[in-house]
């Protein structure tokens, strides 16, 4: 394996961005993160973004985001209707192939000027599910209660792992949900959004978008004072049917962790893109975090999720903790689909 | 160490209509991946991943249905991208495939590319209206005809050219069992005498929409060798985009499309293409695209590809570069999978099983997409012998 590093990042989420396009949104933030090492759009040598045209509201959306890009001279692009975590697996690849040295990845959502839960239902097989209109909520609800009635976590253990990413998101200006005042108490006497699932077990909801600069070998040591080496990267997914899994589980995530070798030693931290208080206790398990990793340090994604960037966020959140020398060995991870259907799991070092 | 060979060990398509009603989404993608298992002798245990290709989520209704299509593309465990890169995305797909096996990550992968467009209405998910935009409303076709006049204007092409190309590439699809348009009786008079759509492209020089899917596996150089069936070596591979407006961008021959000519070509030792490649799948959704390309790609001067066309040069019979021999976009567009046709017809010429628009001793081709407005580019040169 070639090795390749994260060597810069931008992040910005914030409620809703009502006013702003995707390319204003995005401009700034390319911007930063090529510039935080250094680089113009002439030293990249392979761009990769991840978004929906279903967020946009219009086909092609992508194509109009390249304005911020700056693609002019032509450039070597590729796009996947994915999170960023998988178009950073796609410029991970390439620069596997050994041609070029740098890569940019991006991507951004902007959920807020739509029903977040009801435009997941078009996710949902379209001829059996989908006609049905099942809410997001409801379907992590049915996940989250098949959980809870196997003995497997208690009510009070998910209002603490809700509590937890409160009281990390404290600090993080990309966070919406923050709280140092925050206990287990007050999360359970919050009202139910989706039986058993109270507002402070969903993620927040957040626009916004995060870009990573990737570079290999000697090229990401001149660029960075201390790279975050991509030491194992690999995603699978499970089936979608929800009828035919076992929905306490996530086959597909412990099996990316243990191709992108999270097993092989102690983690620092973990960032994992957990939509639910519930699918976090689910991941925890599946990815086999021990008791003295520090999980989501940044608040996770239940502080802030951006549909299409969350997955990237946690990469970028584990890469900056690797190079300002808070963490060794770090795991990120991203999710799509329902009830954690598709996982990929980055595993970085230090050194 | 060099990035890993990589072989087109199977080819798989559906047959492509207007209206598929006989399959779900699922059903239409399985069909063209087990066609593609079967061609190359595989089962599906030894796929290690899969890359698939759709056009806008808008024209199924569908937010990204590789997640539903997962348990019918037996990816249950495995890996499985998703990418989208407008028009082009077919040939996008089927490299971001290819970089898999170059770098050395997996040693076969199923890639492929659909459109189910009965589902939805193509016009309707292309017209949604936008804040901070005006929509111009007027479809592809509205907004290349602007381009194909500007070509027409500096080449001095003569009117009927791109009714020559649309008759050509309906005579090629009668070779072709799995095209959609097959117009036995179809004369050049009745081309030229279609109503205008968007002045100057008839409604003969334009393409249909379809349901279909195309699927390809691919192998690294071991699984090559090991093939039972002959296989396309990949010689290049290219994908170019650029920014869609600023003054001074040359739309008819955009610099993407220049640069990522010449890429693949440097990769494949290709220094002659009129000469050294021996048929083309190039991404016609509008007959004039043929000599546009001709020349952008490098196969003719600047303002004479129209005389390739005029000539007879780009014809399965008789043409010494013969041009879109399965029939084209201009015969079947499942948007989503019409760039993966092209390279997947490619490698069937350089494999001799393209069947009845086989073209007498293929040994080197090109596959070639384009989408937006002529803005992203991808290109393969596939050939019989390992590079």
């Amino acid at each position: 394996m070639r090795e390749v590093a994260v060597v810069s990042s931008a992040i910005h989420q914030v409620e809703a961005l009502t006013f702003t396009t995707d390319v204003q949104l995005m401009v700034p933030l390319i911007n930063e993160a090529r510039s935080a090492v250094g680089l113009t759009q002439a030293d990249i040598g392979f761009t990769c973004s991840g978004s929906s045209d279903f967020l946009a509201g219009q086909g092609f959306s992508f194509v109009q985001t390249l304005d911020a890009v700056g693609a002019f001279p032509p450039i070597s692009e590729s796009h996947v209707e994915m999170d960023g975590a998988f178009a950073l697996y796609e410029a991970w690849v390439k620069l596997q192939i050994g041609e070029i040295d740098t890569a940019l990845v991006y991507c951004y959502g902007k959920s807020s000027p739509g029903s977040r839960r009801d435009v997941l239902a078009v996710q949902m097989d379209p001829y059996t599910v989908a006609p049905l209109w099942p809410d997001a909520h409801a379907v992590a609800a049915i996940q989250a209660r098949l959980l809870l009635e196997s003995g497997a976590v208690s009510a009070e253990r998910l209002a603490e792992i809700a509590v937890r990413s409160q009281h990390h998101a404290v600090g993080n200006p990309n966070a919406l949900r923050a709280s140092a005042d925050a206990t287990v108490a007050s999360v359970l006497s919050e009202a139910m959004v989706s039986d058993p699932l109270r507002p402070s077990d969903i993620a927040a909801e957040s626009d916004g978008g995060c870009v990573v600069v990737l570079a290999a070998g000697d090229r990401a040591r001149s660029l960075c004072e201390r790279p975050a080496w991509i030491r194992g990267i690999d995603h699978r997914i499970d089936a979608h049917a929800l009828g035919v899994r076992d929905l306490t589980r996530a086959p597909s995530a412990a099996l990316a962790a243990l191709k992108a070798g999270a097993p092989d030693d102690h983690l620092d931290i973990a960032e994992m893109h957990s939509p639910t208080t519930s699918q976090e206790h689910i991941l925890a398990t599946e990815l086999g975090l021990g008791p003295d990793t520090v999980v989501n340090p940044s608040g996770g994604a239940l502080a802030a999720d951006t549909l299409m960037a969350a997955g990237l966020v946690r990469i970028a959140e584990a890469a900056r903790r690797i190079s300002n020398g808070e963490a060794d060995r770090a795991l990120a991870h991203a999710t799509s689909g329902p009830c954690l259907q598709q996982n990929l799991v980055c595993v970085m070092e230090g050194q | 160490m060099g990035s890993e060979r990589t072989a087109v060990l199977g080819v798989g398509q559906t047959h492509y209509r207007s209206t598929r009603g006989d399959v779900s989404m699922a059903g239409l993608v399985r069909e063209a991946a087990m066609r593609a298992l079967a061609d190359a002798g595989l089962e599906w245990s030894d796929i290690d991943a899969v890359v698939i290709g759709k056009a806008p989520d808008f024209f199924e209704g569908v937010m990204m249905p590789e997640l539903y299509l997962a348990d019918a593309l037996g990816c249950v465990g495995k890996p499985i991208l998703r990418v989208h890169t407008a028009g082009s995305v077919g040939g996008s797909t089927a490299l971001v495939a290819t970089s898999l096996i170059q770098g050395r990550i997996h040693r076969r992968v199923l890639t492929l590319g659909f459109e189910k467009q009965s589902e939805s209405n193509a016009t309707w998910a292309l017209s949604l209206p936008q804040p901070f935009s005006v929509s111009i409303n007027a479809g592809a076709g509205g907004y290349f005809s602007p381009i194909i006049r500007q070509y027409m204007a500096r080449s001095g092409a003569p009117e009927l050219v791109g009714c020559m190309v649309a008759f050509k590439d309906r005579q090629h699809a009668l070779s072709n069992p799995y095209a959609h348009l097959r117009q036995h009786d179809l004369t050049f008079e009745q081309v030229v005498e279609a109503p205008m759509l968007w002045d100057p492209i008839r409604f003969s020089e334009t393409c249909p929409s379809s349901d279909g899917a195309c699927a390809m596996v691919l192998g690294d150089e071991a699984a090559g060798d090991a093939s039972p069936r002959p296989v396309a070596w990949v010689h290049g591979t290219a994908m170019r985009s650029e920014a869609n407006n600023f003054p001074g961008r040359d739309e008819v021959s955009p610099q993407a499309s220049r640069d990522c000519a010449a890429d693949v070509f440097r990769q494949a030792g290709i220094t002659d293409p009129r000469r050294e490649i021996d048929v083309v799948e190039m991404y016609v959704p509008f007959s004039w695209f043929e000599p546009i390309w001709l020349e952008s790609l490098g196969f003719a001067e600047r303002d004479q590809g129209w005389r390739m066309v005029e000539e007879g040069a780009t014809r399965l019979e008789g043409g010494d570069l013969p041009v879109n021999c399965s029939g084209g976009v201009l015969s079947s567009n499942p948007i989503g999978a019409s760039g993966m046709i092209r390279f997947a017809e490619a490698a069937l010429q350089v494999r001799a099983m393209a069947g009845d628009h086989q073209v007498d001793g293929a040994r080197v081709a090109l596959g070639h997409a384009y989408g937006g407005g002529a803005q992203y580019f991808a290109m393969w040169v596939v050939g019989a012998d390992k590079p």
